[in-house]
């Protein structure tokens, strides 16, 4: 690694950075989702669509994918090519089979009549989940570009901070779901029980 | 892999107070909690915060913000009452 200023390479200091605009962010479109929560006048409302099993499947699908991605940058970091290879792609191809719960999920939404601008709840709920699928899939084309560059040799001990970053990226992308799946699931789900 | 279980144990726990109908009265305290561990343990040891403590300020100035708007809303709203 380079000398900085401040003893850590700046690719983390610039996604540090990043990551506390994006809890802003993410901060605003949580607190709005709860201002407007329990206020839509018309159906279908939350405690009717939300599937709780379900969303707990992908969650966990998603919390492994973090474990993955640890794994992936322990390979790195030890120069073994085959486990930095496969544990990106592992890390990439569970991020792919959230998302397509996330599409999953949507598209039951939008049969059932929640389109964007139904009511409350869905503007407000499509824009949060969707902002942090919009996450996941930059994370995932970020992940199979690395992915690539592993299976060239080209990802070595001497540029794992680069799966570093990534990783940052990836695991605040499962913290933001940690928070989301209680504020909006487990929360909102809970008027139905 | 064990920050993974304890994860994985959470979330189980997570989803089984909500079917519990006797926690209901505390259900929104008692998420916030759970929520809160897991979303510690990977900052802390996924992310590396706990030994990357030059970078913590970058992290936790705007994530306090941002709890501190979003506590605020739920206790404007009754959130936990």
């Amino acid at each position: 690694m380079e000398r900085t200023s401040t003893g850590v390479a700046n690719e983390k200091v610039l996604m540090w950075t990043f990551i506390g605009s994006e809890c802003m962010l993410f901060g605003s479109l949580i607190a709005t989702f709860l201002a407007y929560r329990d206020r839509s006048l018309v159906g279908p409302f939350e405690e009717e669509l939300l599937n709780i099993p379900f969303i707990t499947v992908t969650t966990f699908v998603l919390l492994m994918s973090s474990l993955m991605m640890v794994l992936a940058l322990s390979a790195v970091q030890r120069g073994d090519r085959r486990g930095s290879g496969l544990f990106l792609l592992l890390t990439a191809v569970l991020g792919l089979i959230f998302l397509g719960g996330q599409v999953f999920e949507f598209s039951h939404f939008a049969h059932e009549g929640l389109g964007l601008g139904r009511n409350l709840f869905s503007g407000t709920f499509y824009l949060t989940t969707g902002f942090h699928g919009a996450h996941v899939a930059i994370g995932v084309i970020w992940l199979l570009t690395l992915w690539t560059l592993a299976l060239r040799g080209r990802l070595g001990p001497e540029k794992s901070v680069k799966v570093e970053v990534a990783g940052l990226y990836w695991h605040f992308v499962d913290v933001v779901w940690i928070v989301l799946f209680t504020v909006i699931y487990l929360m909102s789900g809970a008027a139905a029980v | 892999m064990a920050i993974a279980l304890v994860l994985g144990v959470i979330t189980a726990l997570e989803v089984m107070v909500f079917y519990v109908e006797a926690l209901a009265p505390v259900l929104v305290p008692l998420l916030l909690v759970l929520s809160g561990a897991k979303f510690v343990l990977v900052v802390g040891f996924y992310m590396h915060l706990k030994y990357d403590t030059s970078l913590r300020g970058l992290f936790v100035g705007p994530l306090a913000i941002a709890a501190a708007i979003i506590l605020a809303i739920m206790a404007l709203y009754g959130y936990f009452l």
